[in-house]
C-alpha cells in the first residue's frame, strides 16, 4: 500500500530546514530559561519543549501516511469538530490569564483555537479549489467562506482570544486574495469597511474599551505597563549590536527585564545575545522556509494541494511577521508565538502540523487525480 | 470537477505561477524591512541601547493620583486623601534580602515573617521594581527608618496619597469604602486604569461613582545612575487626578440623625420633597470606613459579621420590613380612588371587627366610636382600614402600592437595593400554591402580613404625598466637578411616576396626616413642634402575631421579638421642603420610639430653637 515512490520523493531539504529552525530554537530557549535557574540539570520547561518537539515529529510521521487528498474528503468533519472543541471549551473549558481557551485531555491541555487554525485553512482550500476562476472570486463566491470564517472568529474573540481571531482573519484573507478576487469586490468590501470602522469606533464602544484599544496601538500611553515591555525589548536587542555578548551572556535576560522572555519576546534574547549575525540567520531559514512552502504550492498539481500549501506558508508567513514586528516595537503587542522558538506546546504541534502537511504535499505532488 | 481541471491545466499552472510570484515578492519584502528595522536597532541605535543594558538603569517610577473628593450639599468635605508612607524594598539594591529585612524588622517591630511575606506575595517580579513591604506606617516607624537610611541598603519610602474620611462612622453605608482590586477585576478590563495593589469603590458611593472618583496613575521611565540617582527622564505621563462628588447629603443633618439612632439599631431618610434629593441617609450601628483602608483586618471584619445589628447591612435600601400603619396612608387613597368610601363616610369602631368567625381587633380595645377616613388616619384606626381595604381588594390595594413605588426599587445609584414585596393573589398562588383569603386583605389593609417595604421606598413614597403626587428618583449626588471646578455632569432630578390619585383624595390624606400631629387625638400629637404644622403617620409593625387578648409585659419580653416602631413625616404642611422616614427596631411604638428622631431632624432643618422636649409619649400607633 505504502508506495516506494513517495520514499523516493521525500523532502529531504524541507524537513532539514525545519529541523534546523527547531534546533535554533532548543539553543535560545536554553538561554531564555537558564538565566537565574537554580535547579539541577536541565531546566523543566526546556525539557517539556524537548519532549514537545519530539512529539511534532511523532505527528509529522503520523500525517505523511495520510494522503493530503484525504482531507479535501474530510473537510467538513475536521471543521465540526474543530468548531465542537471550540465550543465545549464553555462548557470545560480552563480559564487562564482571564480567558478560556484550554480543554483538559489528561495528560496535556489542548488549546482547540490552534487546531482550528489548520482545520479552517483545510476548509477553505477545499472550496476554493471548486470556485477559483481565471477572473477571480465575485461576492457570490465569497459568502460560504465568509460564513466558514466568522463562526470560528467569533468563538476565539468571545474567549477573548483576539491575537488568534486576528491570525485566522489574516490567514483567511491571505488565502482568499491568492485564489484572487475579482477587482471591484475588493474596492467595495475595502470600502465598507472604511466605513464602518468609525461608525463603531463613535457608537458602539465603550469608553474603557477604547482606551484599551489605544493603548494597543500606542503602548507609549502606558508607560508602567507595555510601554515598558517595549522599551525593554528593545533596549536588549539593540545592546545585542553585529556579534551579540555571547551565548548565556545576556545582562537584559540575565535579569529578567522581560516578561514572557522565553515565550513571545524570546526573538530579543536571541538578539541580544547573538546580534545581527544571530538575527540574521534565524531570519535567513525563515526566509528559506517559507520560500520551500511556496515552491511546494507551485509544484503541486493538484489545486486543493496548491492552495493547502499557501495556506499553510501564509499561516507561518504571519506568526513570523507578528511576532518579529511587536518584539521590534513596530506592532501592537499581541500574543503570538514565534515557530518552533517560542516555548509552548501548542505552538509547536499546530505548526508541526503543518509542516507535516506541506512534506506530504510535496512527495506527492507528482499523483495528481 | 477533476476532470476539468485536468484539462485546464496549463492554465491553473500560469495562474499558479503568477500568483506564487507575487506572495513571494510580498514576503520578500517584509522581510528586508523587518532586516532593516534590525539594523537601525542593533547598528544605528545599538551603543545606546548597549549602554542602557549595561548600567541596567531603566527604572520605572509610578505616580499615584489622588481620588476624588466628596462633599456634602453645602461643600462641607466629607471624604479626601492624606498621604500615607509606604516602606518599599527594591531587591537588587536590598542584597543580602534576608539581612535587610530581619534588621527592618527589628527597627520598626513588625513580624519578620510578614514583611517576607509581601515579597514572595510579588511574585516574579523584576529585581529593580519597587516591591510594598508595608502600606501606611506611622509617624515613629518613619523616623526609625529614616535614622537608619544608610543601615537599610534598598528599603526606600514612598509617599502615596490615601482616603481618609473625615467623619468615622458617619454616612458610611452611603459614602462606602473601597478595597483592594482583585485578580477577576483586573482582567475584566473594566479597570484600565487600575493595577494590582490598587483600590477601588467596594460599597456605597464609592463604588457607584468609581469610574468618576478614579482618575488615571500616571508614570516614568528614568534613567538612574549607579547611586540610583535619576540622570535623564526618557518618558513621563503625569497623573490625573478623579473628579469630586457634591452630594445631596446635609452633613449636620446626617449626624442629627445618627446622633438620635447611637444606640438603637434602625434606619432614617429624609428626602427633599421637591426634587427627591437625599439629605439623610443613616443605618444604625454603622461602620468606620477608615478601617477598610489598605485592607481591613480579618479580626476587625469578624467582628462587624459577628455583630447581631448587622453593620455592614445598609437598613434604608437593604432592609425590608412591614410597613404596619404607615400604610394606612395607601389604603386610605385606594378606597377614596375607587370611591368605596368619601371625605364624609364614617364608620363606627367598637374595638374590633367581626370578619368571617374571627374577631379582628384594633389597636384601642375600647374602639374609636364613629369616625371619618381624615380620624381614621389620625387616630390610626385599624377598624376602619379592615373596612376600607376589604372593599377595595387585595389585587386593587397592590395596583396602588406599586403606583405609589413600593414593591419596586426606587434606582437609587447604590447597589444591592432591595424591592419589598407587595403580595398580590396571584402572587400567592404562586408562592404557596394557596388561593387567597379575604381575611388576610384585612392584614395587609393595616400594613401587616406579607407586606414588606424599605425605609427609602417609605420615604419617597411620604414625600410624594407631601409635593402633590410626583415619586422621585433618590438623586444623592448633584453635581461631579474636575479639580478646578469645572462642571464634568450634572444629575438633574428625574420623575419616575406620579401617585395614582386626584388632588382632592390627597388633600383628604393630607388633612388626616397633620390631624396624626396637630390634631388633638392625633398619634404623634407628642412631638408637635411649636411653630411648624406637621403632618406624619406612626407605625407599630408587629415582629410575631399574639394571640387575640394575650397581654405581654413588655419588659419581660425577649428584646428581639418587641415591635418595630415606624414614623414618617413631612413639614412645614403648607409648603413642605422635607420628607423623612424612620424605622428604629424593636422600638416598640412609632409615636415613641421613632417619630422624635423625625421631630429633631424637622427642627435641626428649618432651623428652630430646640424647645422643652415633652415627656408625654401617647398610644401606639
Amino acid at each position: 500500500m505504502f508506495d516506494r515512490r513517495l520514499i523516493e520523493h521525500f523532502d529531504w531539504g524541507f524537513l532539514a530546514v525545519i529541523l534546523l529552525v527547531g534546533a535554533c530554537g532548543l539553543v535560545i530557549l536554553y538561554s531564555a530559561v537558564s538565566a537565574g535557574w537554580q535547579g539541577s540539570g536541565l531546566h523543566y520547561l526546556f525539557e517539556k519543549q524537548m519532549i514537545w518537539m519530539g512529539a511534532g515529529l511523532v505527528v509529522v510521521l503520523g500525517i505523511l501516511l495520510i494522503d493530503f487528498r484525504e482531507l479535501d474528503k474530510l473537510n467538513l468533519v475536521i471543521y465540526a469538530v474543530c468548531v465542537g472543541l471550540l465550543v465545549s471549551i464553555f462548557f470545560f473549558g480552563q480559564a487562564g490569564g482571564g480567558s478560556r481557551r484550554w480543554l483538559s485531555l489528561g495528560v496535556a491541555n489542548i488549546q482547540p483555537s490552534e487546531l482550528m487554525k489548520i482545520s479552517l485553512i483545510i476548509s477553505l482550500s477545499s472550496l476554493y479549489a471548486t470556485t477559483v476562476s481565471p477572473e477571480g472570486l465575485n461576492f457570490r463566491n465569497l459568502l460560504k467562506p465568509a460564513v466558514l470564517c466568522m463562526i470560528p472568529v467569533a468563538l476565539i474573540v468571545i474567549q477573548p482570544d483576539l491575537g488568534t481571531g486576528l491570525l485566522l482573519l489574516l490567514i483567511a484573507g491571505s488565502i482568499t486574495l491568492f485564489v484572487k478576487v475579482e477587482k471591484k469586490v475588493v474596492l467595495t468590501l475595502g470600502s465598507i469597511l472604511i466605513c464602518i470602522v468609525p461608525l463603531v469606533w463613535f457608537t458602539g464602544l465603550k469608553a474603557y474599551q477604547k482606551e484599551r484599544i489605544l493603548t494597543f496601538l500606542d503602548p507609549g500611553r502606558d508607560p508602567l505597563g507595555t510601554g515598558y515591555h517595549i522599551i525593554q525589548s528593545k533596549i536588549a536587542i539593540g545592546s545585542g549590536m553585529i556579534t551579540g555578548k555571547g551565548f548565556l551572556q545576556g545582562t537584559q535576560n540575565a535579569l529578567s527585564f522581560l516578561p514572557e522572555q522565553h515565550t513571545d519576546f524570546i526573538l530579543s534574547v536571541l538578539a541580544e545575545e547573538w546580534g545581527l549575525a544571530g538575527c540574521t540567520v534565524l531570519l535567513v531559514l525563515y526566509f528559506l522556509l517559507l520560500l520551500w512552502g511556496l515552491n511546494i504550492a507551485y509544484n503541486c498539481r493538484n489545486m486543493f494541494g496548491s492552495i493547502l500549501a499557501f495556506g499553510i506558508t501564509s499561516m507561518v508567513f504571519w506568526q513570523i511577521f507578528i511576532n518579529v514586528s511587536m518584539v521590534m516595537g513596530l506592532m501592537p503587542v499581541v500574543g503570538v508565538p514565534l515557530p518552533l522558538v517560542s516555548y509552548g506546546g501548542s505552538s509547536v504541534i499546530t505548526n508541526m502540523m503543518g509542516f507535516g502537511i506541506l512534506l506530504n504535499i510535496s512527495m506527492r505532488k507528482f499523483s495528481s487525480a | 470537477m477533476n476532470s476539468m481541471r485536468e484539462l485546464n491545466k496549463n492554465a491553473d499552472k500560469d495562474w499558479i505561477k503568477q500568483r506564487i510570484m507575487m506572495a513571494t515578492l510580498c514576503i520578500l519584502v517584509v522581510f528586508v524591512l523587518l532586516f532593516l528595522r534590525l539594523v537601525y536597532l542593533q547598528l544605528i541605535k545599538g551603543e545606546e541601547f548597549r549602554r542602557l543594558s549595561e548600567t541596567n538603569c531603566v527604572r520605572i517610577k509610578s505616580i499615584k493620583q489622588s481620588r476624588g473628593l466628596i462633599f456634602d450639599r453645602n461643600k462641607a468635605l466629607l471624604v479626601d486623601n492624606r498621604p500615607s508612607f509606604d516602606l518599599v524594598i527594591v531587591l537588587e539594591d536590598a542584597a543580602p534580602v534576608p539581612d535587610t529585612v530581619s534588621l527592618l524588622s527589628s527597627l520598626i517591630q513588625a513580624p519578620y515573617a510578614d514583611l517576607m511575606d509581601n515579597i514572595q506575595k510579588a511574585g516574579n517580579t523584576a529585581s529593580y521594581k519597587p516591591v510594598i513591604l508595608k502600606k501606611d506606617i506611622s509617624r515613629d516607624q518613619l523616623a526609625v527608618v529614616e535614622a537608619h537610611k544608610f543601615d537599610l541598603p534598598g528599603i526606600q519610602i514612598e509617599i502615596e496619597p490615601t482616603r481618609h474620611y473625615i467623619y468615622p462612622k458617619t454616612a458610611s453605608h452611603l459614602l462606602g469604602y473601597l478595597g483592594e482590586v482583585n485578580r477577576k477585576e483586573l482582567e475584566s478590563g473594566q479597570y484600565p486604569h487600575v493595577k494590582s495593589g490598587d483600590s477601588i469603590g467596594r460599597y456605597g458611593v464609592e463604588k457607584s461613582f468609581e469610574p468618576f472618583l478614579q482618575g488615571r496613575r500616571g508614570g516614568r521611565q528614568v534613567e538612574v545612575d549607579v547611586n540610583g540617582r535619576v540622570v535623564k527622564v526618557l518618558k513621563t505621563v503625569a497623573p490625573a487626578s478623579g473628579n469630586d462628588l457634591h452630594l445631596t447629603l446635609d452633613l449636620s443633618l446626617q449626624q442629627v440623625a445618627e446622633e438620635m439612632l447611637s444606640d438603637k439599631e434602625g434606619a432614617v431618610v429624609a428626602i427633599d420633597p421637591s426634587n427627591g434629593d437625599v439629605l439623610v441617609m443613616a443605618s444604625s450601628p454603622a461602620f468606620d470606613q477608615n478601617d477598610f483602608i489598605g485592607g481591613i483586618s480579618s479580626k476587625k471584619w469578624g467582628r462587624l459579621m459577628d455583630n447581631p445589628g448587622h453593620p455592614m447591612t445598609n437598613k434604608a435600601i437593604q432592609a425590608e420590613y412591614p410597613p404596619a400603619s404607615t400604610y394606612k396612608t395607601l389604603t386610605a387613597i385606594a378606597a377614596l380612588e375607587e370611591k368605596v368610601i368619601d371625605r364624609h363616610t364614617t364608620t363606627f369602631c367598637p374595638g374590633y371587627y367581626v370578619f368571617g368567625k374571627r374577631r379582628y381587633h384594633c389597636w384601642s380595645r375600647y374602639g374609636h366610636g364613629k369616625l371619618s377616613v381624615e380620624a381614621a388616619i389620625a387616630q390610626s384606626c385599624d377598624v376602619f382600614f379592615y373596612q376600607a381595604g376589604e372593599k377595595v381588594g387585595v389585587d386593587a390595594l397592590a395596583q396602588y402600592a406599586r403606583g405609589c413605588g413600593l414593591g419596586r426599587t426606587t434606582g437609587i445609584a447604590l447597589a444591592h437595593e432591595r424591592p419589598g414585596l407587595i403580595p398580590t393573589s396571584s402572587w400567592k398562588r404562586r408562592r404557596f400554591q394557596e388561593r387567597w383569603h379575604a381575611g388576610e386583605t384585612l392584614s395587609i389593609s393595616i400594613g401587616q402580613g406579607f407586606n414588606l417595604v424599605t425605609p427609602l421606598q417609605m420615604a419617597i413614597f411620604t414625600a410624594a404625598v407631601a409635593n402633590g403626587g410626583t415619586l422621585y428618583r433618590p438623586r444623592i449626588v448633584k453635581t461631579i466637578t474636575d479639580t478646578n471646578g469645572n462642571v464634568v455632569k450634572t444629575i438633574e432630578p428625574e420623575i419616575t411616576g406620579g401617585i395614582p390619585a386626584g388632588k382632592d383624595t390627597l388633600n383628604i390624606v393630607k388633612k388626616g396626616l397633620l390631624d396624626v400631629v396637630q390634631g388633638d387625638r392625633g398619634t404623634a400629637r407628642a412631638i408637635r413642634i411649636k411653630g411648624i404644622e406637621m403632618a406624619g403617620k406612626t407605625g407599630t409593625a408587629q415582629v410575631f402575631s399574639r394571640k387575640t387578648g394575650e397581654k405581654f409585659d413588655n419588659e419581660t419580653l425577649a428584646k428581639k421579638l418587641q415591635d418595630h416602631a415606624w414614623f414618617v413625616c413631612y413639614a412645614p404642611e403648607q409648603n413642605p421642603v422635607i420628607a423623612i422616614s424612620v424605622i428604629i427596631e424593636h422600638g416598640e411604638h412609632g409615636s415613641s420610639a421613632a417619630a422624635p428622631v423625625a421631630g429633631a431632624l424637622v427642627k435641626k432643618y428649618l432651623g428652630l430653637p430646640e424647645p422643652e422636649t415633652r415627656e408625654e409619649t401617647s398610644e401606639q400607633g
